[in-house]
């Protein structure tokens, strides 16, 4: 279908979709079987300016905006969620700077981050802190002019890849969800380290590991915005960035879909080609559509919030959970079409279907989007019936 | 540094079919490229630029839609695009081809000029010493690594058939490159945002100062009779001795086969 994109946005999915079938396609198998970081598709990445897509013009980025993104992830995703994955938790980690940065912090950060010198990363979860996120227990004590920072995050993307860090640590027990604050952290400061990469079902690609911060101290000036608003910053970071899981979860579907079709038109059986049996046309017809109203939900939600939208937790999470939930069907269901062809390694789909699992966890599991959405009904119901 | 890389654009030859009966190839329908070796060659411009600094021009000789290979370039980073056209060109065999550019370059001015090892097509490989000569300035062909490059000279290692020779070069040098020399990069955003703006520099017959008896059909000594696969015959007798008796076995054998 036609989404109207500008010359523009034509260009940058042409662009991704050369980088994601040229040096993608080849190694994504590999790097899914040895779990190896994708240090040389990052370079490429970096080298066509792809890191620089959402950041301002003044710290040498595009200025382009969360649709330009979604359409970059979803054609990398479309490959491979390993590497997508990677590029997206950049932009995840690069949000609390963009959204809340002082110009000091983005002077400093983002150049390097819109040339890809350095990839970001974003650390909230915790060992007792995941849907929960109050529950956090790292903390970040002032000191003179440092914040000394002890505890542990668990689980995060990029990690000991990245050379910066956005993390959430609590400045202020006794102030409950508004004594957490956000920091950067660079690679290399000292009492700062990581755990063990984690051995993962899928997006093998991608690096995650703990981040293990033993009195680690920072300039005082490493805050992002101001004590207190810790959980305000990773909350609208989380609103932008989901919708960037949603076009992963479009982009994964859209590539297994593609190879249920090639394969259903080719294999042969009962003397017809798969893909004349009706049964198997009803998989793929409810496949492709549903691909299609997932990727129309993303790119409004993304139009949405580039338009300057002031409140888009409800669309957001929208646009994750029903793109993500396509993503885990479609990814199942090209395995279906496929038979035990699909089931082996020699095709791309096994990989896709235990790549997508992860888009209905990560960011916020589907039931807590839901919760969300359902949090966001009962306010405009509770409104409109004031 | 003043850098000119040569490219041609060609029919995509993966998907080229041959006309049976003239033996020429069916161009209509197949979407143009840039050579693939000249994508090597626009690569190893840009490293020289990134050490040396200056400036990377590209040049082909082409019709009007030959500057889509241009911007293709422009969007990988090159500095400047220029198209070499002017209907006094058509039918140019490779003599005329590397006359005509070789105008273009002197009217550039250049300290390294890049080409394919060969165009895909054509296939010649005739172009790019054929360039030099005209320009008499030193060439090497098959270029598998750039050692080294500064003001004035050049080291590189030129591909055999085992191994490699260890060259050096004067400067201005002309070199012809093969696919092991490097991975040419892919385009990048600014790039492609860029070559849709970019002008592309156009130079006719009369602007490099070129003879119009040597260009085109009319300048071509070549003419194509028929285009096939010669048969693979490998008659071949290995010379020894002196210089001396090398040269006159040589020339007996010449002479005896009427080639001289
Ligand atoms: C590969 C990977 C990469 C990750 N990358 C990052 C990263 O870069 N940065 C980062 O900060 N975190 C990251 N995470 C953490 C991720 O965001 C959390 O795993 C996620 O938020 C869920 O938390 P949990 O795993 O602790 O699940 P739990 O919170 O323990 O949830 C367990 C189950 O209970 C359900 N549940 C919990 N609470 C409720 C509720 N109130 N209502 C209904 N159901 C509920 C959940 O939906 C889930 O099904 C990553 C995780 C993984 C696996
Ligand atoms: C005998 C003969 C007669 C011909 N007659 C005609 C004719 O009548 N009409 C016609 O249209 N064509 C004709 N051609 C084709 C045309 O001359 C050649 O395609 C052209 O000269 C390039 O030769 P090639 O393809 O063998 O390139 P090669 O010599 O194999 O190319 C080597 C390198 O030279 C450079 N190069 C080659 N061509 C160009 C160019 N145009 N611009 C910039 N750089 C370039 C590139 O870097 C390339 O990688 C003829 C060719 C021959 C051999």
């Amino acid at each position: 279908m036609d989404y109207l994109l500008t010359e523009e946005q034509i260009m940058i999915r042409d662009l991704a979709r050369q980088i994601a079938e040229e040096k993608i396609v080849p190694v994504r198998a590999e790097l899914d079987e040895t779990g190896t970081f994708p240090h040389d598709i990052m370079k490429t990445l970096a080298q066509s300016d792809l890191f620089g897509l959402f950041i301002p013009e003044e710290y040498g980025g595009l200025g382009k905006g969360c649709l330009e993104l979604a359409i970059a992830v979803e054609e990398l995703s479309r490959a491979c969620l390993g590497v997508s994955t990677t590029y997206a938790a950049n932009a995840l980690g690069t949000y609390p700077l963009l959204l809340f940065g002082s110009d000091e912090q983005k002077k400093r950060y983002l150049p390097d981050i819109a040339a890809g010198k350095k990839l970001v990363a974003f650390g909230l979860t915790e060992a007792n802190a995941g849907s929960d996120a109050g529950g956090i227990q790292t903390t970040a004590r002032l000191e003179g002019n440092e914040y000394v920072i002890n505890g542990t995050k668990q689980w995060i993307t990029n990690g000991g890849e990245a050379g910066i860090y956005t993390i959430i640590g609590i400045t202020d027990r006794s102030k409950g969800p508004r004594g957490a604050s956000a920091f950067v952290v660079e690679k290399g400061t000292p009492g700062f380290s990581f755990g063990k990469k984690e051995n993962k079902m899928g997006i093998r690609a991608s690096a995650t590991t703990e981040l293990i911060f033993d009195n680690c101290r920072v300039p005082k000036e490493n805050i992002i915005g101001k004590e207190g608003m810790g959980f305000v910053v990773a909350m609208k970071t989380l609103d932008n960035s989901r919708t960037g899981v949603g076009s992963q979860g479009v982009g994964v579907a859209q590539g297994a879909f593609e190879e249920a079709v090639k394969f259903a038109r080719q294999r042969v059986q009962f003397g017809h080609p798969v893909i004349t049996f009706q049964a198997v046309q009803h998989m793929l017809a409810d496949m492709g559509t549903s691909i299609e109203a997932a990727r129309a939900l993303v790119y409004a939600v993304s139009r949405f919030i580039d338009a300057g939208a002031k409140d888009v937790s409800k669309e957001s999470a929208m646009a994750k959970v029903f793109a993500t939930d396509v993503a885990m069907r479609v990814t199942t269901d090209a395995v279906q079409v496929m038979g035990g062809s699909g089931y082996m390694k020699e095709y791309p789909v096994e990989k896709m279907m235990r790549d997508a699992k992860i888009l209905q966890i990560y960011e916020g599991t589907n039931q807590i989007q839901r919760n969300v959405i359902g949090q966001a009904l009962i306010k405009e119901a509770a409104k409109a019936n004031k | 540094m003043k850098i000119v890389v040569c490219v041609k654009q060609v029919p995509d030859t993966a998907e080229v079919r041959i006309n049976p009966e003239t033996n020429t190839l069916i161009r209509d329908g197949v979407e143009s490229i840039i050579n693939p070796y000249d994508m090597h060659a626009i690569e190893a411009g840009l490293q020289i630029r990134e050490k040396t600094g200056g400036k990377v021009t590209v040049l082909t000789m082409g019709p009007p839609q030959a500057e889509n290979a241009l911007r293709e370039a422009i969007s990988m980073g090159v500095d400047d695009a220029v198209l070499l056209t002017d209907r006094s060109f058509a039918g140019s065999d490779t003599w005329a081809t590397a006359y005509a550019l070789s105008k273009a370059i002197e009217h550039l001015g250049a300290d390294v000029i890049l080409c394919g090892k060969q165009a895909i097509d054509g296939d010649t490989a005739q172009v790019g010493p054929e360039i030099a000569e005209f320009l008499d300035i030193p060439h090497i062909a098959y270029i598998r690594k750039i050692e080294d490059v500064k003001e004035g000279r050049i080291v590189v290692q030129r591909l055999m058939d085992e191994g490699y020779d260890l060259m050096e070069s004067s400067l201005p040098v002309l070199l012809t490159v093969v696919r092991e020399l490097n991975v040419p990069r892919m385009p990048s955003l600014k790039g492609k945002m860029a070559a849709k703006k970019a002008g592309i520099k156009k130079l006719t017959a009369a602007d490099i100062g070129a003879e119009e008896s040597k260009l085109g059909l009319r300048g071509s000594p070549t003419q194509v009779r028929n285009i096939f696969a010669p048969e693979a015959k490998r008659d071949r007798k290995i010379i020894d001795g002196t210089n001396e008796e090398i040269i006159d076995a040589l020339v007996k054998e010449l002479t005896g086969l009427k080639c001289l």
